[in-house]
């Protein structure tokens, strides 16, 4: 019965006239076969060009360093002319910059990118070996903090204006107004270092205790990953909080709700049936949009709990710093969302059937 | 739609001054009279969102003892070699926060580090606007090729991981106060960006803007005559959302190590507080003012701009 | 019995906005009932509260019998049952009103499957045999709104609302986006299927040549009450109300060139329905307004042979007639509403 408040439209006031310029005059659009593979390829080609501005970027943003690049390296110790010349030939830094970028490009389409000064092996060795471990983290983390950001803003759109809503919304702002590095370091005292009396219930760190296998170990692992996924989830959910909140809030004015209740569905019919699917289908893109924040929060988060992860990684490549292993891994962040971003386009119109046909 | 309450109004004056040099300064006058109308205006409404308010008491709150630090603190506070107390000391009533890992004393370094994180929370987000603004303004105002690129530049920037490029800025660039807002600056403005061009689009269908042009009106009186008075609502707001942000990165660059070494900053606390084993030490009170003080004035800057917002379109606002 | 029957309808909106003030309609089944007004008069209010569509909060006052039970008074269930299976509505601007994300066959048979009127297989059947009876191919079923032309989906519309067999159909603005070709053939169309399943047609419109053109009574509604009710073609031609008057004058009529060159509007808005002015709400607007209309308010008065008109400027025709006939009856008991509202059909 509430929602019929916030669902039905308000005539009355002058606000519905009979002047509503419909799309009426707009003829038939019919699919045509051809439509979707053309709209994939359009995505596709976008995507491509993506990311080969964000290999040009990569190249160029690591040649801006003033000064010499095998000095800034080697952090300013004593070394010696030969060693110089040996690094500039290692990294050919002695080439012509064209040449320098046309082989960075070859050796990076090819999974090449350089090796690591600090750990003295491929970065495309290190990478792909915290690759798994964080994927682990980001997935459990995301699909959490969308289930539970989508949940939220459902029930926040439902009893919007009333406490529930205001009260949900406040906590929302507020943890994601919360550095992440700072929320996990305060969980580690709390629940891992123990405060007074209370005992330490999660591990500090890292993401196994060693020495367990079968069923122990994944359960091992179960436990290591609770805070940092924790942590994620609750600086991440309240965007996607907010995000489906006002989608929906913009849904529930629509007139084919008020269609659907003529037709006698229970109100939770009409926002289940009709509502949110409609107010998820811009809020997925949203979601995809902002997964470059959620990078951000996994680079904090492994750093914060020695995650072995390409965050943490990254954060031990900046410390040195070590820059093939930075750019390798700068790299290797932007074409991921670019990638996420480009599946979440070629999906999207299975769900919208106005998209790409 | 947003610019109803101010902007449209305030051009009618500008307008007339523009057109043909005024004779008297009547149209000027008439025009800053109805800037201060809708201004009042615009806090009449500001006053009834609770949580705007609240927001704005909160920034008073940090900004006057940013402001004041010098006479609060002392010029030492921050001096290492000279430190007052015992490094690691509890809340006393000489030291309300405790000391810090050299014996400074926590909370004039943490009243420092206002001035700190809020100059470098404003001058990104201005920087970031200011980006926006023009990339926004003339993709809307000049159709074609140039808003093309200058949309998919946006596009691109929009889905990358701002942060990392951020990092990756700051990393190659050297340690100060002016690489972490240009990190910050350069990497946000997107967002900006594509609100403003499609505001740029809404107002330039307006029967007025083809009234200057006929009268002989260039690209750049359309542009800063016209356009900006009406899209500068959108960017108060716009700035007041990116500063909560850019305070966020502030203290995310400085946490990595990647801030300016030789000033305090909220960021650079809480790595200290790190380094020195605070975590394994439980030494929880060294980690809580630093990170409080963040997230509240983060959250302060995110509840203005949102009130702002739904001020100015209440289609857009907090209700929503 | 009437179809349906409404006796004295307020409704008033959380603001205070006093959107529909004492209405009484009465419907019999097989018949056209229209009801004209300029947009802010309450005609839509009226037709979403027949269906209880209106926001919470919302107060509604009177009586509205459908076959005798007012659905005023029934249990939250049983209006739900009532929805779509006993009144459907065919709402203005389909492209808003159909769920642009579902197919438009789905979109129909989901009443009939939620009222257990039919099985799935049997559910996709009867939208194929529902499309095709209002003249579109049954293999659109598959098709989403927005693949549709605005008539395609005003049709689709139709075919939803004739999908439970309601009793009674309520047509808010069903041809107001349409150009006016598509306009004549959806009102043929309502018009056929009325006649054919003998259901009783309510139909909402601001214009009132086409409510004339379809429906057999009218009713003309200013700011939440009916100030005008008859028979269609006399209403629309012979206005008595100066505001029905206005309205009928209007919009250009065919076959007449004068009106064409002389087109006459109103002067004014409608007024603001939580500050409605006082005595007969039309007189800041009327043309032949008198000092009395500004403090005395107008009740609906016989005006005619099935007729009735809240002006008055009738009172003073219909005195002068009785005048004339020589039957000086005692002065306001023929007028009073009751009495003028059992003359209705």
């Amino acid at each position: 019965m509430t929602a019929d408040a916030a669902s039905a439209p308000v005539e009355g006031t002058g606000a519905a006239g009979p002047a509503k310029d419909g799309p009426a005059a707009r003829g038939p659009r019919v699919r045509t076969a051809t439509a979707y593979p053309r709209y994939v390829a359009g995505k596709v080609a976008g995507a491509a060009v993506s990311l080969l501005a964000v290999l040009v970027t990569g190249f160029f943003l690591f040649r801006l360093i003033p000064g010499d690049p095998v000095k800034f390296m080697t952090g300013g110790r004593q070394v010696s002319a030969e060693q110089l010349a040996a690094y500039r030939r290692e990294f050919g830094l002695d080439l012509p910059l064209w040449r320098q970028f046309t082989d960075y490009c070859g050796k990076a389409l090819t999974g090449d990118l350089g090796t690591s000064y600090q750990f003295s092996a491929p970065v495309i060795d290190k990478i792909t070996e915290a690759l798994p471990n964080t994927l682990l983290l980001t997935g459990t983390a995301f699909v959490l903090y969308t289930a539970l950001g989508i949940l939220l803003g459902t029930r926040a759109a439902w009893r919007h204006g009333r406490l529930g809503d205001r009260l949900g919304t406040g906590l929302a702002l507020t943890l994601y107004s919360l550095p992440s590095f700072w929320l996990g370091l305060l969980l580690i005292i709390t629940l891992s270092v123990g405060i007074g009396p209370l005992p330490g219930l999660f591990p500090t760190g890292g993401m196994e205790s060693g020495g367990e296998e079968g069923l122990a170990y994944v359960l091992d692992v179960a436990h290591h990953l609770v805070l940092p996924v924790v942590t994620l989830v609750a600086v991440e959910y309240g965007q996607t909080l907010l995000v489906t909140r006002s989608a929906l809030l913009d849904e529930m004015g629509s007139d084919y709700l008020t269609t659907a209740r003529a037709k006698g569905l229970r109100d939770d019919l009409v926002r289940r049936r009709h509502a949110v699917p409609n107010a998820l289908l811009p809020t997925v893109t949203l979601i995809f949009i902002n997964l470059g924040r959620t990078v951000a929060g996994v680079i904090l988060v492994e750093t914060v709990f020695s995650w072995p992860g390409l965050g943490g990684l990254f954060y031990q490549a900046l410390s040195v710093p070590d820059l093939p292993l930075v750019q390798g891994l700068f790299l290797v962040f932007a074409a991921a969302v670019i990638l996420m971003n480009t599946l979440a386009d070629l999906l999207y119109p299975l769900f919208d059937p106005r998209v790409g046909r | 739609m947003t610019t109803e309450n101010t902007g449209v109004r305030k051009t009618a004056g500008d307008d007339t001054a523009a057109a043909g040099k005024p004779p008297s300064v009547r149209p000027r006058a008439l025009a800053w009279q109805r800037r201060r109308a809708s201004a009042a205006r615009f806090w009449r409404t500001y006053r009834t969102h609770r949580a705007g308010v609240f927001g704005l008491a909160v920034l008073t709150l940090f900004a006057l003892p940013a402001l004041a630090a010098p006479l609060l603190t002392g010029s030492d506070a921050a001096d290492v070699t000279d430190a007052p107390g015992a490094p690691l000391e509890s809340p006393s009533a000489e030291f309300p926060f405790g000391t810090d890992r050299f014996g400074r004393n926590l909370l004039a370094l943490v009243i420092r580090g206002a001035r700190v994180s809020l100059l470098v929370g404003l001058l990104a987000a201005v920087l970031s606007v200011a980006i926006g603004t023009l990339i926004g303004v003339t993709a809307g105002h000049f159709r074609g090729w140039y808003a093309t690129v200058m949309m998919r530049i946006t596009d691109w920037f929009l889905v990358m991981p701002t942060l990392v490029l951020a990092i990756a800025l700051a990393t190659v660039m050297s340690r100060s106060l002016l690489t972490v807002v240009v990190a910050i600056g350069v990497t946000t403005w997107p967002t900006t960006a594509r609100l403003v061009r499609a505001q740029t689009l809404a107002v330039e269908t307006r029967p007025y803007i083809e009234r200057a042009r006929a009268l002989g009106g260039g690209h750049w009186h359309v542009m800063t005559r016209h356009v900006l008075p009406n899209v500068m609502p959108l960017v108060l707001a716009q700035t007041t959302l990116i500063i909560s942000s850019a305070i966020l990165a502030e203290a995310t660059l400085a946490f990595l190590g990647l801030g300016d070494p030789t000033v305090v900053s909220w960021g650079g606390l809480l790595q200290d507080a790190r380094e020195a084993g605070a975590v394994s030490a439980g030494h929880w009170g060294y980690l809580v003012p630093p990170g409080i003080a963040i997230a509240v004035v983060a959250l302060a800057f995110t509840l203005c701009g949102r009130t702002v917002e739904s001020v100015l379109n209440p289609r857009l606002g907090v209700s929503r | 019995m009437s179809l349906l029957d409404v006796r004295g309808l307020t409704v008033t909106y959380a603001g205070g906005a006093q959107a529909v003030r004492g209405v009484d309609l009465r419907l019999d089944a097989g018949r056209k009932l229209g009801i004209a007004g300029e947009s802010g008069c309450g005609k839509s209010t009226l037709a979403l509260a027949l269906l209880r569509l209106l926001p919470a909060g919302t107060r509604t006052g009177g009586e509205i019998l459908l076959d005798g039970e007012d659905v005023l008074a029934m249990k939250w269930g049983r209006v739900r049952a009532v929805r779509w299976a006993g009144a459907s509505i065919v709402f203005q601007g389909a492209m808003h009103s159909l769920n642009p994300v579902r197919r438009v066959g789905d979109q129909i048979a989901e009443p009939i499957l939620l009222h257990r009127r039919a099985t799935p297989a049997g559910a996709r059947k009867r939208t194929g045999e529902l499309l095709e009876h209002v003249g579109l191919p049954a293999a659109r079923a598959s098709a989403y709104p927005h693949e549709l032309s605005g008539g395609q989906r005003q049709r689709v519309m139709i075919a939803m609302a004739l999908a439970c067999d309601p009793r009674l159909i309520i047509a808010d603005e069903p041809t107001t986006a349409l150009d006016v070709m598509i306009q004549a053939q959806i009102l043929r169309l309502i018009e056929r299927l009325v006649a054919d399943q003998d259901v009783g047609l309510i139909m909402i419109s601001h214009d009132l040549a086409v409510l004339a053109g379809t429906c057999d009574r009218l009713a003309v509604m200013y700011a939440g009450r009916v100030v005008e009710e008859g028979p269609a073609r006399q209403v629309y031609e012979a206005a008595r109300h100066p505001y029905a008057e206005a309205l009928s004058a209007a919009f250009p009529r065919i076959g007449d060139p004068a009106s064409r060159f002389a087109p006459r509007g109103l002067p004014g808005d409608p007024p603001d329905p939580s500050a409605l002015p006082s005595g007969c709400a039309f007189h800041p607007r009327c043309p032949v307004a008198r000092d009395s209309c500004a403090t005395d308010d107008q009740p609906l008065r016989a005006a005619g042979p099935q007729r009735r008109a809240a002006c008055v400027r009738v009172a003073d025709d219909e005195r002068e007639a009785r005048a004339a006939a020589g039957t000086a009856a005692p002065h306001g008991e023929p007028d009073s509403p009751e009495e003028a509202r059992r003359t209705t059909p």
